[in-house]
């Protein structure tokens, strides 16, 4: 039985969809599928708004292929089918020495998926984005299947890079992994007691990964402060890992209610000494932090949350403190804040990266947030800012082009890959992204 | 001791996560099935995992001949031999109603085919003193229902071969697990109606490996199906029969 029909949804649970899902094995399977339906492949469904999304039409999961189909020891060269999880070829490959050059936030994201959004990991300033380590790919349309890469058939892999599927299915991907310590990290972390104190400590860090946690809540002179945690692959004996625990429920609304967040932000902001510390953590417990609670999105409640995320050029730094002013000033932030500094790096035309600071903040799905996030786009934009797509649901597609210069040269590949339309998913129409009005 | 599995219907979602575990103990896997080109994905995943062998193998339960191939393949490897079978087919009852051929399928591919198999290798694994034998029956085959009693049939007539097996392997330092899945979130059930408490193939995986270290008889998995399934043999055949479960 190769399609189902059943509902699903964006990280956030604001979007969801329902339609025919088919969810191949194989190769052969997938084939099938595209011939009887061409539809726009899905991942994990890691992007918090519509971008896996296609209500009412189809969709093809491929989390089931997910097979490591090549390793080069010597030189860190893997070729893995499209739906392999990022956290997995941690787990599998660091104990070894590799480490995939680029990891997102959570490691359930499927290799397909980073590069369909072209992400980008906390060592983004150093390594740049996750398509910058694709070494080729093979897509697949209904006409065939080809492989292309940075050199191969450029410019359609610029558009596939961070082209959110449009340009067909990618199948599997030959990726240039990085040498690592091992499987543990030395993580050092450290108060930034105001924004001005925390650009500066991300201006001058050296570390090759880094994060700050952001106290989105705090006011006045605390204003912007919170913990930037730097670290390095290291290697030795560490505690087991803890089992994941999972959500099992949709949470009430007081649980992420103001004074809650506010208590909590404070004291997860002292728990690390004025001093710093330094200590060795799993692997996980660095890259991937909220994957140890597993569904903890359903937090928020049934109505979901959005996340904010932009980046805007380094000079701009000023226009993300007065956003930072006015989401301490809603009251409507949650624990979850995270200010990064961004490289230039990125590989294809839709690629969110610029050189500068990258802010994203969780909002729980109300009105007032809407209205709030909608102010705080707008500011983007007058920054000279971005919008990172994997996080949008509320953004008009005007905006988005703006936005992103190469957005023409995109819509170009992407009519000549899919004449027809037939990988537009909820994100797309929303945008009306494959068109240049 | 230097373990090899082979993994009957390798293609299967299932199998291959048990494939992966057993890879990542550095076991020799043999992934035998059909569908070549898929296998041998599945076998450089294998290896690339740890695995100390993976090849794909052919074998089709229907083609009894294409057995010894895989006998010559496994006795070449040192240490003991194990076989875990996740071979099956479960046409829809309504398209065996329309067309009672479909039974001789069915039931060589769920049963016979494999017990032919599982039969000509027993004397190897006698031989070589100790080794698993892994046979995924179903909870279909616990009691005969209007939905699926051809599928479930084949499945109770392997899960009493199993026993038998099991009681003579015993004698040699062998050992039969049969494992009876409730829902499991595979290529079988997609798309299915009335499924709940659908397991991930993973989780399954976990149990048998659990299952072989620890040389249970029979399980059930997820576990919780022991107790589904007690509460539908317990029902009187005269109620039973007027049922639509
Ligand atoms: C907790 C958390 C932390 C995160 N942290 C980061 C971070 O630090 N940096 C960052 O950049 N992102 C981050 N993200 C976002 C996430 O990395 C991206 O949304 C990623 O694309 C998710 O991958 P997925 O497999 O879930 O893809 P999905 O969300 O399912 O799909 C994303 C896009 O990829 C396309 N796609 C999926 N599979 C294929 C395929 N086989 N072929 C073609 N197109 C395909 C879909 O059509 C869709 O457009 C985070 C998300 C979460 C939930
Ligand atoms: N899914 C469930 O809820 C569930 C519940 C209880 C029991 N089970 C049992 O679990 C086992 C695995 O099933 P699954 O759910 O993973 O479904 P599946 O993907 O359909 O797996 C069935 C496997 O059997 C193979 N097979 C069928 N006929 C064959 C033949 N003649 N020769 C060789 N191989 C053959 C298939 O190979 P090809 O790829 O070549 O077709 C496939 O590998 C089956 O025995 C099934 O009955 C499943």
């Amino acid at each position: 039985m190769l399609w189902k029909t059943t509902e699903y949804a964006g990280w956030g649970r604001v979007h969801t969809a329902t339609g025919q899902v088919a969810r191949p094995e194989r190769v052969s399977n997938l084939v099938a599928a595209l011939k009887e339906t061409p539809a726009p492949a899905i991942g994990m469904c890691r992007s918090y708004g519509d971008a896996s999304l296609n209500d009412g039409g189809a969709a093809i999961d491929m989390t089931r292929l997910d097979r490591i189909i090549g390793f080069d020891p010597d030189s860190g060269t893997l070729e893995v089918e499209g739906g392999c999880q990022i956290g997995e070829l941690a787990r599998l490959f660091a104990p070894r020495g590799w480490l995939p050059a680029v990891m997102p936030g959570t490691g359930f994201a499927t290799v397909a998926g980073c590069i369909a959004n072209d992400v980008h990991g906390k060592n983004h300033h150093g390594n740049g984005s996750f398509g910058q380590h694709v070494i080729s790919l093979v897509l697949m349309t209904p006409s065939g299947k080809k492989v292309i890469g940075p050199k191969k058939s450029a410019k359609l892999f610029q558009a596939t890079v961070g082209g959110l599927g449009q340009t067909g299915i990618i199948v599997s991907v030959k990726l240039q992994m990085l040498p690592c310590k091992g499987d543990v990290m030395m993580v050092t972390e450290r108060r930034a007691e105001s924004y001005e104190d925390f650009l500066t400590l991300l201006d001058n860090s050296t570390a090759t990964y880094s994060v700050g946690w952001i106290d989105a809540t705090a006011k006045g002179n605390n204003l912007g402060r919170g913990i930037l945690e730097e670290a390095e692959t290291g290697s030795g004996l560490m505690p087991a890992q803890k089992k994941p625990k999972s959500v099992p429920f949709n949470a009430p609304a007081f649980a992420l209610s103001k004074p809650i967040v506010k208590a909590f932000n404070a004291a997860y902001y002292r728990r690390v000494p004025e001093s710093g510390r330094t200590s060795v953590k799993p692997i996980n417990d660095f890259f991937f932090p909220l994957d140890a609670i597993h569904d903890w999105n359903k937090l928020y409640g049934k109505r979901g949350f959005h996340q904010f995320q932009c980046v805007v050029p380094i000079e701009k730094a000023a226009a993300l403190r007065e956003m930072l002013e006015l989401i301490a000033r809603s009251g409507l932030a949650s624990p979850l804040a995270v200010l990064k500094r961004m490289g230039a790096g990125r590989a294809g035309n839709m690629s969110f990266p610029m050189e500068g600071y990258t802010l994203a903040v969780d909002f729980p799905n109300r009105p007032q947030a809407e209205i709030l996030i909608s102010r705080l786009e707008e500011m983007t934009q007058l920054a000279g800012g971005r919008l990172y797509l994997a996080k949008d649901s509320l953004a008009t597609g005007a905006r988005i082009k703006s936005m992103y210069p190469e957005h023409a040269a995109w819509v170009d590949e992407v009519e000549k890959a899919d004449p027809e339309g037939q990988f537009a998913t909820d994100l797309i129409r929303r945008l009306d992204l494959r068109t240049t009005l | 001791m230097m373990q090899s599995w082979i993994i009957l219907g390798a293609t299967s979602s299932m199998a291959r996560a048990f494939g992966r575990a057993v890879a990542e103990r550095g076991d020799a896997v043999f992934f035998a099935g059909r569908d070549m080109d898929d296998l041998k994905r599945s076998a450089t995943d294998s290896a690339v995992r740890g695995a100390r062998v993976a090849e794909p193998v052919f074998f089709d339960a229907r083609k009894p001949e294409s057995f010894s191939a895989i006998y010559d393949r496994v006795s070449a490897e040192e240490g003991i031999i194990n076989v875990a079978v996740f071979v099956g087919s479960m046409p829809p009852q309504d398209a065996i109603d329309a067309e009672p051929s479909l039974i001789d399928g069915t039931v060589t591919d769920s049963f016979t085919g494999p017990a032919r198999f599982l039969q000509g290798l027993a004397s190897l694994m006698e031989e070589r003193g100790s080794g698993t034998v892994i046979g995924v029956g179903s909870v279909a085959g616990d009691r005969g229902r209007i939905g699926n009693y051809v599928y479930g049939a084949a499945k109770a007539g392997f899960h009493t071969y199993l026993s038998g097996l099991r009681n003579r392997l015993n004698r040699s330092g062998g050992h039969v697990v049969t494992v009876k899945p409730g829902f499991v979130d595979t290529a079988m059930t997609w798309g299915i109606e009335g499924m709940f408490l659908v397991a991930p193939p993973e989780k399954v995986a976990r149990d048998l490996l659990r299952a072989v270290d620890k040389k249970k008889n029979v399980i059930y998995t997820p576990f919780f199906w022991r107790y589904i399934m007690l509460i539908i043999r317990s029902i009187p055949e005269g109620i039973f029969k007027k049922l639509s479960v």
